[in-house]
This record gives C-alpha cells, sequence and structure tokens, in this order.
C-alpha cells in the first residue's frame, strides 16, 4: 500500500481502534481502507466523484456518491466517533456550516486544511501581486475548486466563535511536523481534532 | 461466435400453500426457475436475481418464445460482472407472471383459468415465493441478491422482510414505493386493456381471442418511461418513417411510431395481458414504508447486509431522489450502503444496456 498522506498518516494514526468514522470527500478511499483494514474501523465515506466512488465499491469500501455541502444534512445525530474532512473545508460553499454538521454527525472531527497564510503565500503575494500558486495549492484562481480560503489563525478564530474545542492540532511543512509556534507562518498545512 | 451458457430450467411445486398480503392463500404454488453454475458445497455462492416487470427468468439463456438472448446476457455468465464460474446464480419467474409460474393464466383449482380470479398480490409476496424456492434448494443465505426496477423493489423488500436471507443487496434503478406519477402510468396501461374488448373480463384464454390491442398499447405507453428523452430525440428524431413527406393521415408517418407500435406488437407475442394487470398493481402497491409503520428506516432496523443502491442520471421513472431515500433510511439505521449515480443516456433502460460503469459497480460490490 502507498503511504499515505502526512494529514491523513496522523488522521489514521489518531482515529480510535474499532470506532466508526465518516470520511468526507474520501476520494479513492485510501484513509478508510487503512481504517479498516488496520485498525478494524467502521469506515465510510462521501465522494462527489462517481469515478471515485466505483473505485472505492470496487474495494468493498461503502461509500455514498454526494455532495458533502447538501448531503451531510441526511445523516442522524452522533452517527459517528468521527467525522472527518480532509483538504476539503476550503472548498465547501459555507465552511462555518459544514463544520456544524461534521460536528452534528460525528462526536468528534478531524479536519486538515492548506493555510493560506504560510509565508510563501504572503510572500508570492507580496512580490507579484498576484493570487499564489504553490505545490499545495497549485490551480490558477479562476478554476480553483478553493473558494474560501482560510489561515490557521482564521481557524482558530471560526473555532472560538463557535465555541468548538480543539483537542489536538498538527502543523506541516511538507513531510515534516512543525510545533505549533508560529505556526500561522510556517505552517503550509494544518490538522485539528476537533468536539463539541 | 458466442458460446450459449449451459442452464438449467426447472420447476418447484410448493408443498403448502402462499400465505399472501391480502389475506388470502395462494395454492399448488408453482415456481419456474433458472439456474446457472454451480452451487457451492456450503452453499455459499448463490446470487438470487430478480426481474422486472416484463422480465423472466431466462436471464442469461435464450427466451423460449422469441429466441432472443436472456434480457441480462451481458451481465450474467463466464467472466462476466455476476461471474457463473464462481457463482451459482438463480433466477424465478415471479409469481402473478406467464412464463410457467402460477398467474392468472394457470389453471385454478376447478380445472378452468384463474382470470381475474387470481389473488392480487403484491411484491412481498413474490418474494414470499421466491423465499419458499431457496428453501426447496436448502439455500440459507444468499451471496447477495440483485435485481433492476422491479427486480429492484423485490431485492429491497427481501432485505426487509427476510434479512437473514442475504449477505449482499444490490439494488439499481428502483425505488422504495411507486409514486402517483407511477400508478398513474400503470393505469393507463391497465385501462388500455380492459377497455379491449377482447379482454371480456379477463375470460379471454379459451376464447380465441386475446386482448392484443390493449396490451400493445399498455406497453407502448410503458416503454415511453424506459427511455430517455434525450434518447428517443437521438433514435428518431422527428424523422419519417419508409416515405419522403407527412401522409396528412394516422398511418405509422414517424419513426418513432412505427418503433412503439412493433415493440407493443412484438410483446404480445410473449406476454399475457392478465399478467400485466396484476404485476402492475403489485408494483403500485409497494411502499416498503408503509409496510414497516411508515418509516423507511425501520424497514432495514438491525439489518445485518450490505447494500450498493444505484440510479441513472436520465432515468425519469425512478429518479435518483428515489434511491437517495433508500439509502437515507440505510444511514439511519447505520448500515453499510453505497450508493452512486452513474451516467448513461438510456432513461431508466440503462440497467439493461451497454453501460460499462454499472459493470464496474456490480463486479466491485460482489466481489468487495
Amino acid at each position: 500500500m502507498a503511504e499515505l498522506r502526512p494529514d491523513l498518516a496522523v488522521i489514521a494514526k489518531h482515529v480510535a481502534p474499532g470506532s466508526r468514522a465518516l470520511d468526507v470527500g474520501c476520494g479513492d478511499g485510501e484513509l478508510m481502507a487503512v481504517l479498516r483494514d488496520k485498525q478494524g474501523v467502521d469506515a465510510r465515506g462521501m465522494e462527489i466523484d462517481p469515478e471515485a466512488v466505483e473505485r472505492c465499491v470496487a474495494r468493498g469500501l461503502s461509500v455514498i456518491q454526494g455532495d458533502a455541502d447538501r448531503d451531510l444534512a441526511d445523516y442522524p445525530d452522533d452517527a459517528f466517533d468521527y467525522a472527518i474532512l480532509s483538504q476539503t473545508l476550503q472548498t465547501a460553499a459555507r465552511p462555518d456550516l459544514m463544520l456544524e454538521q461534521l460536528l452534528r454527525v460525528g462526536r468528534r472531527a478531524f479536519v486538515s486544511f492548506p493555510n493560506f497564510a504560510h509565508w510563501r503565500m504572503r510572500a508570492f503575494l507580496l512580490w507579484h501581486g498576484r493570487m499564489p500558486v504553490t505545490r499545495h495549492l497549485p490551480v490558477s484562481w479562476y478554476e480553483t475548486q478553493n473558494i474560501h480560503h482560510v489561515t490557521v489563525t482564521d481557524f482558530d478564530k471560526l473555532l472560538a466563535d463557535k465555541g468548538v474545542k480543539t483537542e489536538r492540532s498538527w502543523f506541516f511543512s511538507g513531510e515534516r511536523e512543525l510545533s505549533a509556534a508560529g505556526a500561522n507562518w510556517r505552517a503550509e498545512y494544518a490538522v485539528y481534532l476537533l468536539s463539541r | 461466435m458466442a458460446t450459449v451458457l449451459s442452464s438449467t430450467s426447472s420447476t418447484v411445486l410448493l408443498d403448502k400453500p402462499l400465505q399472501l398480503d391480502s389475506g388470502q392463500a395462494l395454492d399448488r404454488v408453482t415456481i419456474a426457475y433458472e439456474t446457472y453454475g454451480e452451487l457451492a458445497p456450503d452453499k455459499s455462492n448463490a446470487i438470487l436475481v430478480h426481474h422486472a416487470l416484463t422480465g423472466d427468468q431466462h436471464v442469461a439463456s435464450p427466451h423460449p418464445i422469441t429466441g432472443k438472448p436472456g434480457w441480462w446476457d451481458r451481465m450474467i455468465g463466464r467472466g462476466k460482472p455476476i461471474d457463473t464460474d464462481r457463482f451459482f446464480v438463480i433466477c424465478a419467474n415471479v409469481i402473478g407472471s406467464c412464463m410457467g409460474s402460477t398467474g392468472p393464466a394457470s389453471d385454478a383449482a376447478d380445472g378452468g383459468r384463474y382470470g381475474m380470479r387470481f389473488p392480487v398480490i403484491t411484491i412481498r409476496d413474490m418474494v414470499r415465493a421466491q423465499v419458499a424456492l431457496l428453501d426447496a434448494l436448502g439455500i440459507g443465505q444468499l451471496h447477495a441478491v440483485v435485481g433492476g426496477s422491479m427486480g429492484g423493489m423485490q431485492a429491497l423488500s427481501l432485505a426487509a422482510n427476510f434479512p437473514e436471507r442475504a449477505a449482499r443487496v444490490l439494488a439499481i434503478a428502483t425505488t422504495p414505493r411507486h409514486s402517483a406519477q407511477n400508478i398513474a402510468f400503470h393505469e393507463v396501461g391497465r385501462q388500455a386493456i380492459m377497455a379491449d374488448p377482447n379482454w371480456q373480463g379477463g375470460d379471454y384464454y379459451d376464447s380465441g381471442n386475446t386482448p392484443d390491442k390493449g396490451l400493445a398499447v399498455a406497453r407502448m405507453a410503458a416503454h415511453i418511461t424506459y427511455l430517455s428523452e434525450a434518447g428517443l430525440t437521438g433514435k428518431f428524431g422527428r424523422r419519417l418513417q419508409d416515405r419522403e413527406a407527412k401522409s396528412f393521415g394516422f398511418d405509422a408517418d414517424f419513426q418513432v411510431e412505427s418503433y412503439l407500435r412493433y415493440q407493443g406488437l412484438a410483446f404480445t407475442d410473449r406476454f399475457d395481458a392478465n399478467s400485466y394487470l396484476y404485476i402492475t398493481r403489485a408494483m403500485d402497491y409497494f411502499d416498503l414504508a408503509e409496510e414497516h409503520g411508515g418509516r423507511l428506516a425501520d424497514a432495514f432496523a438491525g439489518t445485518p447486509a450490505r447494500f450498493c443502491v444505484v440510479s441513472f442520471d436520465t432515468d425519469w421513472l425512478y429518479p435518483t431522489a428515489e434511491s437517495r431515500a433508500i439509502v437515507h433510511a440505510l444511514n439511519a439505521v447505520a448500515a453499510p450502503v453505497s450508493f452512486v449515480e452513474l451516467s448513461a443516456p438510456y432513461g431508466h433502460d440503462s440497467f439493461l444496456l451497454e453501460v460499462p460503469s454499472l459493470d464496474r459497480v456490480v463486479t466491485g460490490f460482489l466481489n468487495g
């Protein structure tokens, strides 16, 4: 099995064995397969791309084709121990409402996102006066799915406003894990474990 | 040259009367069925395929009347998505039908044909008969139940009413209940049959006259609902049939008229009008939630099965929203369920036609 992306590896490592988890925007189901096969997690997925859903079904995974902006509402309260949203928050129509849904269907939520305040972004904008295009955000402004760019500080503010608890957070530059100090400058992306 | 898949045609006579939802019981029930492949010694590899309204048990072998390939020949066979090298595939003619299982054309206890004396049946009654067949075959839990359209209704009904009988449930292009629009189209068909003077209150079997005109019109109306508008436009547009100009008459000027007339007529060669009345009625009565206290999720409470629900984007007969209602109910009881809306141009009939993505989903789900 290929190595998981670092944010997914962190999530996989911290999901309790035998728990129930919903991976929102599960793609080809890499994280779900690891959770199921290595930790006995009852993993379910939601994915908007029908071809990715097909590939998940072929791996024996239970995945529903759906749009997280709309279809998370179909799950009952407390349906899962964890709701997982990796690198997708910034594509939501309303990230604040999606966060509410995640913490409604899941008792806890893992959320990972690219940090728009990383120094390379700031430098790009400062020097070029143009929307940054980097290895983590490689698509031009007009065709990117990332319609709600967010920074570590913005996200912390949203959590505080919503009264959401941060149980843990992890910050990364490439493959390397960073300390929380200066994360809003230094981190390319962040992973949070949240609870109500 | 394609090799014909070897199949076994059998019938079983149920030793007990079949208790029906109407409160009546049906005595001396015969079930005609086909099997393909080998049943494993531990009987763990059986897949029950449910057929649709006008389908039959000849799912992957030539139709005895028309000689055409089985209706799901592309899905079932050696190396196909439902692989007969691995699975023992069973397909039974539903009760009420006319291809060997007990229906209105069968003989009643008094020696005459049932006709309209045949009891009104439900989808659940069809499933009860097939579960009795499984009992007769000594098959406890199926590897999977699979069905499209009315076959999907049976698969869902089996999962809801006999949850221990299937480990996997694959429901394609189907619905948890018939909508007002679904019922309305069926009523058009039934009224066409009953308006045909040859119908004779259903007692036409020994008269030498069968209500072919009414049955053909019923099939024509239904056939439109199986296709997409884009599909009809692509296939026929406004093109004329074997002529240069409109006739200013009521001949089949348009290709689409000629096509529907042919479909209607061909259907009367292989289908009994009374069976059409009874089976459409069963579909119209189908409401899985109603059977379970009005809440669809309760139909699936405690189900041990894995589910896969598939819809098609051009199916307006049982649109994706109906499949989502099934998925919603399964989510509410935390059942493992996959759902995908596949893109295919053929409308409701997509489940029968060349849609490679369906093959991949079926293969993946049955082997996963």
